[in-house]
């Protein structure tokens, strides 16, 4: 197991230098940061003063050291709008953009694990196909729009949720969350619905197939025979064989998730990491972009990390194979 | 009985469909070009020849197995709604009221009319209001139809062609050319579309050009995969070392035989992938870093009236929205039938 | 009265390709503490035959015809719910692989607990105590603490232990087995087969036991009844089915196993394959592979010839078999 782990991470860190390297070409190359970072009228003498004071007049593979120098000290500059180190600007709108996207993990396994179990269990009836219609609608709404539509249901015509922003927050563990608070769970249910939408019609689908697949298993066919109830054998006995492969799927689309919030939070004016990396685009706030990427990276590199711990800790038959290795 | 038509290529059917598909591939190449280049036969017969092509290409790939795709009603429904919004988004130019797309046509005192409202001089109906720029919201989403479809197909068809090299290359070469394509493959795919498509863009700026770019680029990996798994699978076969025994050369056992055999699988994801494609560009144009202003696909109609949407001006965003949606929808519906049509495999 | 009573049952399933009649017509009964053998090569319908007295064939099977009547009550009348109070309390049955009948996901106590708590209104430890009860009675080591380890925590013999036990655990009037024992090797097998057959004589349960080996319930059932294509076509109290088989087919299964008492004599094998069962010829199905086939074979199927209580065979040539045979 442990061989395992150690394996796992030297493929992270490997990710992660290769991913260094494509921000560093890609956002560092393409156009000249100096254009924005002076008034359009300098003087080539102060053109040549900032590069000299930005390193830009240096050989590229200097700039690249000295841009992986910083990184590893967790140094990706200064933004360039709001005058605060970039990482330290990220983290501060992280939490927003993380308990979002769990609450909308929450909603898609809520919405998605019961109707797939039981379109899976109804395969061939009416139900079953009704349900698997819709999940290709839940494939493909567009999710700003579900926002909007969500907004002018509920905030403008029923006036039973907020329609944007954020609402209280509570501060737990030093970190500003609104999932602790009444009204900011409420800020937050119709942007985690809209996020969880897709996620959940995936989950409808993996849990059908997997419901249709143990279904004809003997250990179900057997728990028949011990006369158990149907709902507890699709509920315990299914349930927990396919939870094994929807967690690893949920768990690797977190990451997804949070790039997706990027729509959803413009849409819902929510202040996440998200809306920080858009408004950073059309200030052309590079270092800002430059750290939401590396950190975006190094978040899809814990999740990915973390899903396999947990699928280890799931699935008694790998861990047992991990011991024994 | 197909079966044995299939097996049989001397036949006579299994000829004319293979003539007929070929017939149908050369028109619907050749109305694309006279379109776009401008040439030739006038606009509207070209328009004619490319969706009787189209239509013609659907008929030859299904032949035989109709019955196996419209099982149910859902088919029938997704099949009739891509259709009507394939021949609304081919014809725009001549079922429009207007066009959104000639500033001239605009006039800023016609902005943000309700639906079933009339311009100035009262020559022009609004059926479905019109936007802050005086730019009926049908046209608009007529255009826009076009816009959205022909970026994503244009992007899906180029991705695919490189996917499929790349792909088919790696296979075919094995070691460490595939080993390294492969981990190519698996590091892009490891980051969210979108997230990629937005760096681009941001870094590209707008313009109908580089989203087809970007929207290229996030996918040839996806492409790449598949046609390699696909074609490792049949390398193993026999009759691949038949041919090889038979002293082929490389190209033509690459085209006569791996090719063919991955090209169920590639209509099923790109029928799909358009769909994904068409949410992608319509999201991105949401934000701004999408179609530029002057021809807005649908996502940028919606972006544009979002803004009038929580005071009561919902046709602005509303009806493209619906229009998104039902061509999305039917193409993941018609995508849904034709995985269970075409991939025996993945049906019980 | 009998336990089960089982009349004239038609089982089929209804494929694309056409009608299988998997069990067409089966009848036998079983006494309180008795053990039946039910002999068959794989597809003769025994399995089926077996699911179909829980009410478990799978779709497109069916139970299309007949009767089962457990204790006189036509299990057919039942409703869903009351069939269910039923398995795995009154009528248990035990599955072939070891392997495959645990869910691989839940603890052993879960499975075990679950089974009675689906039929008593019990406490969760007092359910729990009677798991280890039942482990300790079908040879399970150290039952208590193995409660908690998961089904792949066990060797298959163990898995097979537990899975029995699990049908022990309400105390059925009636067990199906369905070759429990094939999956297992030879030296478990055995161990397996004797304690069985005391828990059954112990506690007076009725035994159905399917295997395509005749060599296995020999020595265990009372009464033997040899199924094919989904048929009974001989039954009888074991000593004589042994003895003197009146089926040609029975005679080429004896004829089979080796060691029956005939040392230094060559082994018989029944010839040609078991027939396809969508497609059976439409006489006796037994007649393409059968050396005394006669015209009357090819185009009539045998009737029942009825010998005694329970004993019959379907054969237009009874005695030329035995005299094949032996």
């Amino acid at each position: 197991m442990l061989v395992f782990l150690l394996r796992r991470l030297a493929q992270s860190v490997f990710v992660l230098i290769a991913m260094m390297v494509v921000v560093f070409f890609g956002v560092y190359m393409i156009g000249n940061p100096v254009d924005i970072l002076i008034s359009p009228d300098a003087t080539p003498a102060e053109i040549e003063e900032t590069m000299a004071r930005f390193g830009f007049d240096q050989p590229v593979y200097i700039q690249f050291l000295k841009f992986v120098g910083n990184a590893l000290q967790g140094d990706l500059g200064r933004s360039f709008v709001h005058g605060e180190p970039a990482v330290q600007l990220i983290l501060s709108y992280m939490p927003a953009t993380l308990e979002l996207a769990l609450l909308g993990l929450i909603f898609s396994i809520a919405i998605g694990v019961p109707l797939g179990v039981y379109a899976g269990y109804k395969a061939d009836r009416w139900q079953g196909r009704a349900i698997m219609t819709g999940s290709i609608f839940g494939f493909s709404l567009p999710n700003f729009w579900v926002g909007m539509l969500l907004i002018l249901i509920f905030a403008v015509e029923l006036r039973w949720l907020p329609s944007t922003g954020r609402g209280e927050t509570v501060e737990v563990l030093g970190l500003r969350l609104s999932i602790f608070s009444s009204n900011g769970l409420q800020y937050m249910i119709l942007p985690a619905l809209t996020l969880a939408l897709y996620k959940a019609s995936l989950v409808t689908r993996l849990a059908r197939a997997g419901t249709q697949e143990a279904l004809m298993q003997d250990y179900v066919k057997f728990a028949r025979a011990k006369g158990i109830s149907e709902t507890r054998i699709l509920f315990v006995h299914v349930l927990k064989n396919i939870m094994i492969p929807i967690i690893t799927v949920l768990g690797l689309e977190l990451g997804s998730m949070i790039a997706f919030a990027v729509v959803t939070e413009t849409v819902f004016a929510w202040p996440g990491m998200g809306k920080l990396l858009i408004d950073s685009i059309t200030t052309l706030d590079r270092p800002v972009i430059v750290a939401y990427l590396m950190l975006t990276v190094l978040i899809f590199i814990i999740i990915n990390f973390a899903v396999d711990v947990i699928y280890t800790l799931l699935d008694p038959r790998v861990r047992v194979k991990g011991e024994a290795a | 009985m197909s079966a044995d038509i299939h097996i049989a290529p001397t036949t006579d059917p299994a000829k004319l469909w293979r003539i007929a598909s070929r017939v149908a591939g050369l028109a619907v190449v050749a109305a694309l070009v006279m379109l776009l280049g401008g040439v030739g036969l006038p606009p509207l017969w070209s328009r004619i020849i490319l969706l009787v092509g189209l239509v013609a290409l659907a008929a030859v790939l299904l032949r035989g197995k109709y019955a196996k795709f419209f099982s149910g009603p859902s088919a029938y429904v997704a099949t009739a709604c891509l259709l009507l919004l394939i021949v609304l988004a081919i014809f725009a130019t001549e079922l429009s009221p207007q066009n959104p797309y000639d500033l001239r046509q605009l006039d800023i005192m016609d902005g943000r009319q309700p639906p079933g409202s009339t311009n100035f001089d009262r020559t022009l109906t609004f059926h479905l209001g019109t936007d802050e720029q005086g730019r009926d919201i049908l046209s608009g989403i007529l255009y826009g139809l076009r816009v959205s479809l022909s970026v994503s197909i244009a992007a899906t068809l180029i991705a695919m062609l490189i996917g499929v090299v790349v792909g088919i290359y790696a296979a075919w070469a094995g070691g460490r050319i595939e080993a390294i394509l492969m981990r190519i493959v698996d590091f892009q795919l490891s980051f969210p579309s979108i997230l990629v498509a937005l760096m681009l863009m941001a870094a590209f700026g707008r313009g109908l050009d580089k989203i087809v770019i970007a929207l290229i680029i996030v996918q040839w990996a996806y492409y790449a995969r598949t046609v390699r798994g696909t074609a490792l699978s049949e390398t193993r076969k026999e009759y691949i070392d038949a041919a090889r025994g038979l002293g082929l050369p490389a190209w033509r056992i690459v085209f006569g035989h791996l090719l063919p055999n991955c090209i169920p699988p590639l209509i099923v994801i790109s029928t799909v992938q358009v769909a994904n494609t068409i949410v992608l560009e319509s999201s991105l144009s949401f934000l701004g870093v999408g179609v530029p202003i002057t021809q807005p696909s649908l996502g940028l109609l919606i972006a544009n009236g979002y803004g009038y949407m929580l005071s009561g001006q919902y046709w602005m965003s509303m009806y493209p929205g619906v229009a998104l949606l039902a061509i999305v929808a039917a193409i993941n519906m018609v995508g849904d039938r034709l995985r269970d049509t075409l991939n025996p495999r993945l049906t019980r | 009265m009998s336990v089960l009573d089982i009349r004239d049952l038609q089982t089929h399933f209804f494929t694309d390709d056409g009608v299988v009649k998997a069990v067409d017509g089966v009848s036998f009964s079983l006494d309180a503490g008795e053990v039946l053998g039910l002999v068959g090569e794989s597809g003769s319908g025994k399995s089926v035959t077996g699911f179909s007295i829980l009410r478990l064939v799978d779709p497109p099977g069916r139970v299309v015809g007949g009767e089962i009547l457990f204790h006189g009550q036509d299990l057919a009348q039942l409703s869903n719910r009351e069939m269910r109070s039923l398995r795995g309390n009154r009528i248990a049955m035990i599955f072939q692989d070891p392997m495959m009948t645990l869910n691989p996901v839940l603890r052993i106590e879960t499975q075990m607990v679950e089974a009675v708590r689906a039929h008593e209104r019990i406490s969760h430890a007092a359910a729990r105590d009677r798991a280890i009860t039942t482990l300790a009675k079908v040879g399970i080591p150290s039952p208590a603490e193995r409660l908690a380890a998961y089904p792949h925590q066990f060797s298959g013999g163990m898995r097979q232990r537990v899975a029995i036990a699990i049908a022990l655990l309400n105390g059925p009037e009636l067990i199906v087995a369905d070759e429990p024992t094939t999956a297992l090797d030879v030296t478990i097998q055995s161990q397996i087969l004797a304690e069985v057959q005391e828990l059954a004589r112990e506690t007076g349960t009725a035994l159905i036991w399917i295997t395509h080996d005749l060599a296995v319930v020999a020595g265990l059932a009372d009464r033997i009844s040899v199924m094919y294509a989904g048929r009974i076509v001989e039954s009888g109290p074991t000593e004589q089915v042994l003895a003197a088989p009146q089926h040609p087919y029975t005679a080429g299964l004896l004829g089979s196993i080796p060691g029956h008492g005939r040392r230094g004599e060559r082994l018989t094998q029944i010839p040609g394959m078991a027939p396809s069962m969508s497609r059976l010829p439409a006489g006796c199905a037994f007649a393409p592979r059968c050396d005394l086939a006669s015209e009357m074979c090819r185009s009539t199927a045998p009737m029942v010839t009825e010998t005694g209580a329970g004993q019959g065979y379907r054969c237009h040539h009874p005695n030329a078999a035995q005299k094949v045979a032996t």
